[in-house]
């Protein structure tokens, strides 16, 4: 769409613009000023320059978490887009059914984050729950607690569970859009379901999973409250993610300094993938007008 | 040729033998796809249902029959659990909160975010690229990095522990998804519409809320359904910035973590309760929930 040139449209955008500078230019401006200084009250506090991020940087434990994180946010990725697509291709089109399945399909996303953990929790103890009960009955040792790969297999799966919909979602709109005609071109040339699959839905789905990859690694790089409710970060810090380092130090220790640079970094990793991602999409849509 | 005619020469017999077989073989080879399909599907809703149906199952056992051995349904059906939780003010006030708190901040947020959106789809001004992606950069910020910042700001501006402070602080990441949600919604109308209206002597305000608006009221549907969901899914920032007289129902949940152990009953009744706001307002946008996962881009 041709856009009109006018600086009066920032008045439409100021009131958003003031709101948003509240709760994000202000505590962002408060946590690089922590980040310079070494605060011991209110009253006294010091300098230090880039101290506290060399100090963050060459912290072996922090480094462990970076590592952790995007281990578990490419595993989750590779799972997670798969199946989503799978899910959407065979997803009911039309009547009852489709309705039933979107709304069973929803579910899991509105489910607040720590009852996540908590069902997952409940659901996998050894001794009340189905999963964990069913494990043991059939003669695997599965314990969260004690066996780091079983916490990790557990928090993978229970992220599967909690945001494979929203690939599958995403993608199920994507589908939808391709005009029937296509499919009909597709079997007048007798075109394979590889085929159709590959030239036909792959494509249009690009532009729809490109926004699914980047809301999923966005989230599972904040992931927090189903974690520590699960595995509270065990067994010894095996499934210690980014935030909950980051909490612990801020609030349980209260490491002012220290946390905030850890903070700007934290924040940094995340705004250079979405930067490459965002940039990926606006090319993309540059294609498509082009196209049009 | 038509079909049930007779065929005349060899060539158009065996042609009709051919379709004849093929089609029977197409049937016999789409059934089973068919149900296979059908499999799948059931596999993967067996797979989202079964830990939350093991979670409705303890909320009606009594924690007796919960520690005593697993069962795979309630043998003595209890509602106790939901009767504490909706008879004690500490536990259903938890609820009020969380709902409170989400329905002030959907306010603000689509009120703030109309406008925004229009002037993203419908004009180009100094800097309207950057503004876009710094408001994106607040989607992707961790709530962990703002949690100490927010715990100061609002202390300061002496908003701690109300409704509002959690509604001002999800905004962070609401009112930018509401702006890229509608501005995908937005860009579908055609700017025809628009142009017509000031042609017709409306004024901008007049045309917004008369004409505009109801055009992508499905819009707005979703993007609430969006807005809803992550701020009543949210619980780091909401738990934080409370403490008695506005504790979200996450927060009111940790009560159960006794010093006889964990009250499970309680705690599953608890979290069923929570799915069901969710239930409902997804029946409402079912229709359109697909288009707005896409945010509008499809």
């Amino acid at each position: 769409m041709n856009k009109v040139y006018n600086n009066r449209a920032w008045w439409l955008i100021l009131p958003m613009l003031l709101l948003v500078a509240f709760s994000a230019v202000i505590p962002l401006m408060t946590v690089v000023n922590y980040s310079v200084q070494d605060v011991f009250d209110a009253h006294t506090r010091f300098f230090t320059g880039t101290e506290w991020f060399k100090e963050m940087l060459n912290d072996p434990a922090l480094q462990a978490a970076v590592l952790r994180q995007f281990a578990f946010s490419l595993t989750i990725l590779a799972i997670e887009v798969p199946l989503g697509i799978g899910i959407a291709l065979i997803m009911p089109k039309k009547g009852w059914q489709a309705s039933a399945a979107l709304i069973l399909v929803t579910m899991p996303l509105l489910i607040p984050w720590n009852v996540v953990g908590s069902i997952w929790q409940i659901f996998t103890r050894g001794d009340i729950g189905l999963m964990g009960w069913s494990l043991r009955e059939l003669g695997y040792g599965y314990n969260i607690t004690a066996n780091p790969v079983d916490a990790w297999a557990t928090i993978i799966l229970m992220d599967v569970w909690h945001w494979t919909s929203l690939i599958a979602l995403l993608c199920y709109s994507g589908l939808r859009s391709i005009p029937d005609a296509y499919y009909q071109a597709a079997r007048i040339d007798r075109a394979s379901k590889w085929a159709v699959f590959r030239y036909i839905q792959l494509p249009k789905l690009t532009n729809v999973l490109v926004i699914g990859v980047l809301l999923r690694f966005m989230h599972s790089f904040m992931i927090y409250a189903e974690p520590f409710v699960l595995t509270g970060g065990g067994p010894g810090n095996s499934t210690t993610f980014l935030s909950q380092s980051l909490t612990t130090m801020a609030i349980g220790q209260q490491d002012l300094g220290p946390s905030a640079a850890f903070s700007l970094i934290y924040f940094l990793i995340i705004l250079l993938v979405t930067w490459v991602f965002y940039t990926a999409i606006m090319n993309m849509q540059k294609d498509n007008n082009k196209g049009a | 040729m038509s079909a049930s005619s007779l065929p005349k020469t060899p060539e158009e017999v065996r042609q009709s033998a051919a379709a004849a077989d093929n089609r029977r073989r197409r049937k016999a080879r789409s059934a089973p796809r068919q149900w296979r399909r059908r499999g799948l599907m059931l596999a993967y809703i067996v797979f989202v249902l079964l830990p939350i149906y093991w979670l409705l199952n303890m909320s009606f056992q009594s924690n007796t029959e919960i520690l005593g051995g697993l069962t795979l349904w309630p043998q003595d059906f209890t509602v106790e659990h939901y009767a504490k939780i909706l008879t004690s003010s500490s536990w259903y006030m938890g609820y009020i909160n969380s709902i409170t708190y989400v329905l002030m901040n959907m306010l603000i947020s689509i009120v703030v975010a109309l406008p925004a959106a229009y002037a993203f789809s419908r004009y180009q001004f100094i800097g309207d690229k950057h503004l876009f992606f710094w408001l994106l950069t607040n989607l992707m910020a961790p709530p962990a990095v703002f949690l100490l910042p927010y715990f100061q700001l609002y202390y300061t501006v002496g908003l701690f522990d109300t409704h509002v402070a959690v509604a001002l602080a999800h905004c962070l990441f609401n009112i930018p998804l509401a702006v890229w949600i509608l501005e995908g919604f937005m860009s579908g109308v055609p700017k025809e519409i628009d142009e017509t209206a000031f042609i017709d002597g409306y004024s901008f305000p007049r045309f917004f809320v008369k004409i505009f608006i109801p055009m992508i009221s499905s819009g707005i549907g979703v993007t609430l359904f969006f807005l809803f969901m992550f701020s009543w899914v949210e619980l780091l920032l909401a738990s934080t910035l409370t403490s008695t007289g506005a504790q979200p129902i996450a927060s009111v949940m940790t009560q159960t973590k006794g010093a006889s152990g964990i009250d499970w009953g309680t705690l599953a009744a608890a979290g069923t309760l929570t799915i069901l706001p969710g239930i409902v307002v997804v029946y409402f946008v079912r229709n359109h929930i697909a288009k707005g996962f896409a945010l509008g881009r499809t």
